[in-house]
């Protein structure tokens, strides 16, 4: 049920200084987990602190984009989805901001390592998974991209829905009991995907319900 | 004839500042509203504060200072890892699973009445109350590497006495093969016991065990302080076990039980994932974890992001005199 029967708008200014908002959180967080940390204020291990920020964050702002559309149609408004290339391609910054850390200050730049850990950690293979198709998600964010692929821009886009358990179930691996921090994220996640596996079920099964009525009438 | 001296400011006792006010003197200059750059740039206290809680207004542990030697055989040179990191930095589920959970819920923890008891395969079962932890047996300063399963290491100055020195007054009968220690139960004092969000969904108490032989060796240490006082309940107070040639996990936290026994014991993280935790759990740069290699290790000391803490991992963890013990053992199947 929507809240309001009139959609929510906003002024230009205050989606401008929303999104300035958003940005200067974003980018002010991340450069000032990096400046703490080079500066030694990121607790006793500053290389476990940022890796642990900013996979989490990125998890965060993958939670966010989730909860943008579900939230255009509930109030209803336009409005939510102004931000959602945003906050996805800060997923994505993140993301790659995690990877970095855990190659240039977790594992020091030793590459023979690096290449073996990738490939053979099956937690590290689908954090990697997840980023890859992050990365896909953000090279095609561009307007006129977007334009140019036509139908094919939404059915990539539609990978998001993997990106999330891709990326929780890195998460949850990467932890060395199963009862931690995860659990929570798993919750959210199944809260904000509901709806969406009620509707695509509903898909299903009229599309089914249509291919027997067609084998019928052949029949 | 000199002078007498004669200060130029007349003081007496009343105008020395109280030791009270003193120490409270942050909290008066935050009360007045005083924000300058130094509290803005402070470490710990500075720019993590704005985004977590200030740690300043926590009150620290106040460990009581010990009598110990300092055989030189184990004054290493190595760099330490700073005191506020060894207390903060710290795995123990019981109190919380990440690594800063200890040091915040650890610190009303009551380690004083305390009953650690030495039975099962002994001829003469012993029980340690609260002053014989540190007063029964001299205590010596070890300071020794701990290499943690998770790739990371500290130097840490240990307090304490030999576990085969506890073990020889107990008179382990010949029966006796392996020795199996017990953690405090105590869910009321320990919120990781009484919800599995808190403590990781492990089965409490935690429990460890070493063969015999292991925890005859010398380098066994019951450890009942660091840097020079007694430890801080989030390090395992009041007495812990350091095996400095395994993994941390091994070095199990406040001790209420050393069973000795002819069986195997179970031991917490084998019970929990056995292909990735083995009983014995040495130090070994040539066996990985499944999920990471454990070929070398960040070792957490000072410096920030850009310190180069990466060192290759040692056998043994650089305890080359414990190498006999496993003889003829494959470790890579007795991992």
């Amino acid at each position: 049920m929507p809240l309001r029967k009139k959609p929510f708008r906003l002024a230009v200014w205050q989606r401008r200084s929303l999104k300035g908002l958003i940005h200067l959180f974003a980018l002010g967080y991340i450069a000032w987990l990096f400046f703490a940390g080079v500066t030694d204020q990121l607790g006793p291990d500053p290389v476990n602190t940022l890796i642990n920020e900013t996979g989490t964050w990125a998890i965060h702002f993958l939670l966010l984009t989730l909860t943008l559309s579900p939230l255009a149609k509930w109030l209803p408004s336009p409005e939510p989805m102004q931000f959602r290339r945003m906050i996805g391609v800060y997923t994505f910054v993140y993301a790659f901001a995690h990877l970095l850390t855990y190659i240039v200050f977790e594992i020091q730049l030793d590459m023979a390592l690096v290449a073996s850990e990738i490939v053979s950690r099956p937690y590290i293979i689908v954090g990697m998974a997840a980023l890859l198709l992050l990365f896909a998600l953000t090279a095609t964010s561009f307007k006129r991209i977007q334009r140019n692929m036509g139908k094919k821009w939404q059915k990539l886009h539609n990978s998001i829905y993997l990106i999330l358990p891709l990326a929780l179930l890195h998460f949850s691996w990467s932890q060395k009991t199963f009862w931690q921090e995860p659990v929570w994220y798993w919750m959210i996640g199944l809260i904000l995907m509901s709806p969406r596996m009620k509707q695509w079920y509903v898909t299903y099964q009229k599309k089914s319900q249509k291919k027997s009525r067609d084998k019928n009438a052949v029949a | 004839m000199p002078k007498p001296f004669k200060p130029s400011v007349k003081l007496t006792d009343n105008d020395v500042t109280n030791e009270d006010v003193y120490k409270s003197r942050r909290t008066l200059l935050k009360s007045m509203g005083f924000v300058g750059a130094s509290t803005l740039l402070a470490k710990s206290a500075g720019a993590a504060g704005w985004f977590w809680e200030d740690e300043e207004e926590k009150a620290a542990f106040k460990g009581k200072a010990l009598e110990f030697s300092q055989p030189p055989k184990f004054q290493i040179t190595e760099t330490r890892t700073p005191e506020d990191k060894v207390t903060s930095y710290n795995n123990f589920y019981e109190f919380g699973t990440s690594k800063d959970a200890p040091a915040k819920n650890a610190t009303e923890f009551q380690t004083n009445p305390w009953t650690l008891k030495v039975d099962g395969m002994v001829k003469n079962p012993i029980e340690l109350d609260h002053d014989a932890l540190t007063k029964r047996f001299p205590l010596e300063e070890r300071i020794y590497r701990l290499r943690c399963v998770e790739a990371w290491s500290m130097v840490v100055p240990w307090i304490g006495f030999e576990l085969g020195a506890l073990l020889k007054q107990a008179e382990p009968l010949m029966s006796a093969k392996y020795v199996a220690f017990e953690t405090l139960y105590d869910p009321e004092q320990m919120p990781g016991q009484r919800s599995r969000f808190t403590g990781g969904g492990i089965d409490y108490p935690y429990v460890e065990g070493l063969r015999l032989d292991e925890a005859m060796h010398p380098l066994t240490l019951m450890s009942v302080g660091l840097y020079g006082k007694t430890l801080p309940p989030q390090n395992g107070a009041p007495i812990r076990l350091v095996v400095p040639w395994k993994y941390g996990f091994k070095s199990i936290k406040s001790i209420v039980r050393i069973r000795l026994t002819d069986k195997k014991p179970p031991t917490t993280w084998n019970r929990l994932a056995a292909n990735e935790y083995g009983f014995y759990a040495n130090v070994n740069p040539n066996v990985s974890h499944p999920r990471w290699s454990q070929a070398s290790e960040r070792r957490i000391t000072t410096g920030g992001l850009l310190a180069r803490n990466r060192i290759d991992t040692q056998m043994f963890n650089g305890y080359s005199e414990v190498a006999p013990l496993y003889k003829d053992m494959d470790l890579s199947r007795y991992y």
